[in-house]
């Protein structure tokens, strides 16, 4: 117990002292983990449609690999990545070996199934013939997809938070790929194993502490949002419909 | 309300539309034609195929055997520009998550019409169908008649060329589905939208529809006026989906001065004759018969066919009766409770089926 009151007592010192450059940790925490989640958004977002909406041989297949995904044992991940970033491996030349770069792709691999598997069941869940009723409105494809979208905004936004948070908390790949280099690829993860091998629990647990306290923060920020949404489902919006103006047939991705 | 439809140009057809689902064909149309300014109501039992028909001709189903033509030129191609050219409304509202007035507003605006146009249209249309003060209402807070006229003025705002209607009334109590179809009736009227309209409510179909096709099985069993379709069915499955309850095989025994007498059973039969032929059906709809005691010879001369039977059944419904009287076959009569009960008819009563032989309609065999 007192443990913990120390560990308060020194993420206050840390905070207010900026000891162990922890702003810098943090902020690179964010950077690293922000980026990988936007990413993942992208790729998570696409490949959720597509095992939603796709007719395709392999489905179910592709469906298992995600649920397996959003479980995902980080330590591999980082294993693979650090496989195929090594400076002889076969993508060495880019030397994103120890780079916050390699970290972001870490991340984002980790990340990336939880939200595929969040976009591809909140669209499945939609009414089958919402689908058609969109195409009917006169929609393109790209038209109906963002339509479709913000319809699950609300699980959308569930998805994001899972993501970031799955990336943020991850630390076995973001050592194994960013090497915990002070000052360049430590984030507070790395910060907070590094502190309890060394044996400074009270500094690692402060660490952990602000790392908590971020994801609480970002997550009351997302939160903050989805209730708005929800107030604003009574108040005209304004959303600017992305018209694709090419003609995609709605049959054409069955 | 019906107007009589003078032959236009032809809006949207379908030609050798074969729509297989593994080993099953659920749809073989040959042709169909829908004229310009029409609305033709297509009637059928479920799973006659009268939805998947609709999702190839609004262009949201390609074809794998067939066409579909809108104004003579194939689709092929073109889907997209056509299908902003059609709107459909479907069973269900199928709003999207937002306000009543963003919903109006959402086929609009993926149309590329300014904000201006778009609200003024939107607004026009929720009032055309009575529910404009819900504008700004979240959709998931509608009710269901409600959320359906949101649906309708959706469609209409677009201003459609052709216009699909699936079943959209089906999922409403009476009393709201019939306000609603007086709404559409007189939208109908006023904006002359070539309309397909999907239902398995024969007064709807009869009352909204200049033509009416009985679809059965995935074909088009019988198309025409809704007279023709309800008064003189083509085969007996169509009579059986029209409302025609007894069906019985007669055999002409004699012709003369416009009538035709034949045998059903022990009875005999006169009916208004219609062509050449030995053997017929002999249809009645039940409302079409009537049920007089035995010794009761009322002086109604119209009433050609006065036959001898015993009541089998008595169905009670909600203000009307149903009767199954056994002359040799099944004669069904549908009367009013009333007469049912001042009549004293139970099973076994012996009666007198009753009918005109105007009501009487043939299906040659």
């Amino acid at each position: 117990m007192e443990l913990i009151w120390e560990g308060l007592r020194e993420a206050i010192d840390l905070l207010v002292h900026n000891k162990h450059d922890v702003y810098e940790i943090a902020r690179r925490s964010i950077y690293v983990s922000g980026t990988a989640t936007l990413i993942a958004l992208v790729l998570g977002v696409g490949l959720g449609a597509v095992i939603a909406f796709k007719r395709f041989p392999g489905r179910m297949f592709a469906l298992a690999l995600v649920n397996t995904g959003m479980g995902l044992p980080p330590v591999v991940v980082g294993l693979v990545i650090a496989i195929l970033l090594w400076r002889s491996g076969p993508l060495g030349q880019l030397n994103w070996i120890y780079s916050t770069k390699a970290m972001i792709i870490a991340q984002a691999v980790i990340a990336t199934p939880v939200i595929t598997g969040f976009t591809a069941a909140s669209l499945a869940a939609l009414h089958p013939r919402l689908r058609l009723q969109v195409y009917a409105l006169g929609a393109s494809r790209l038209q109906m997809l963002w339509l479709l979208l913000q319809e699950v905004r609300l699980p959308l936004l569930a998805a994001i938070m899972a993501g970031f948070g799955a990336a943020i908390s991850e630390v076995g790949a973001s050592v194994m790929v960013g090497g915990n280099i002070p000052g360049q690829t430590r984030v507070l993860t790395g910060a907070v194993l590094l502190e309890q091998s060394k044996g400074n629990f009270g500094a690692a647990l402060a660490l952990g502490i602000i790392l908590l306290a971020m994801m609480i923060a970002v997550n009351l920020l997302f939160t903050w949002i989805q209730l708005g949404i929800r107030r604003d489902a009574a108040l005209p919006m304004e959303t600017q419909a992305a018209d694709a103006g090419t003609l995609v047939q709605p049959w054409s991705n069955r | 309300m019906v107007q009589p439809l003078t032959p236009a140009s032809t809006k949207l057809s379908v030609r050798g539309l074969v729509v297989r689902r593994g080993p099953r064909t659920i749809l073989d149309v040959p042709e169909l034609a829908v004229g310009s300014g029409e609305v033709l109501a297509i009637v059928g039992p479920n799973g006659a195929g009268k939805t998947t028909l609709v999702l190839q001709m609004a262009l949201l189903e390609r074809p794998e055997v067939g066409a579909v033509f809108f104004e003579d030129q194939t689709v092929r191609g073109r889907e997209l520009t056509l299908r902003r050219r059609m709107a459909v409304v479907f069973q269900e509202p199928l709003l999207l998550d937002r306000p009543a007035l963003a919903n109006v507003e959402a086929g609009l605006r993926l149309r590329g019409v300014g904000r201006k146009e778009r609200r003024e249209r939107a607004l026009r249309w929720l009032g055309r169908f009575g529910v404009e003060q819900l504008a700004r209402r979240s959709s998931r807070t509608l009710s269901g008649g409600e959320a359906q006229r949101v649906s309708l003025a959706r469609a209409f705002a677009l201003e459609p060329e052709v216009l699909f209607l699936d079943e959209p009334f089906s999922a409403l109590d009476t009393p709201t589905r019939a306000a609603i179809i007086d709404d559409l009736a007189a939208v109908l009227a006023e904006t002359q939208t070539t309309t397909v309209l999907v239902t398995h409510d024969h007064d709807e179909a009869a009352r909204l529809g200049h033509r009416v096709a009985v679809m059965i099985g995935g074909r088009i069993r019988q198309i025409g006026q809704p007279s023709d379709v309800f008064g003189a069915p083509a085969d007996e499955h169509v009579a059986a989906f029209v409302g025609v309850e007894t069906m019985a095989p007669a055999k002409v025994i004699s012709r003369g001065g416009g009538l035709v007498v034949l045998r059903a059973g022990s009875h005999d039969i006169e009916a208004v004759d219609a062509g050449v032929f030995q053997r017929a059906l002999v249809c009645l709809r039940p409302e079409e018969v009537g049920i007089a005691a035995p010794g009761d010879h009322e002086a109604d001369s119209s009433v050609r066919n006065r036959l001898q039977g015993r009541v089998a059944r008595v169905l009670r419904t909600g203000a009307d009766a149903r009767v199954e009287i056994d002359c040799g076959f099944p004669v069904i009569a549908r009367i009013t409770r009333r007469s049912l009960d001042e009549l004293g008819i139970e099973p076994g009563s012996p009666v007198v089926a009753t009918f005109k032989a105007t009501a009487v309609h043939l299906i040659p065999r």
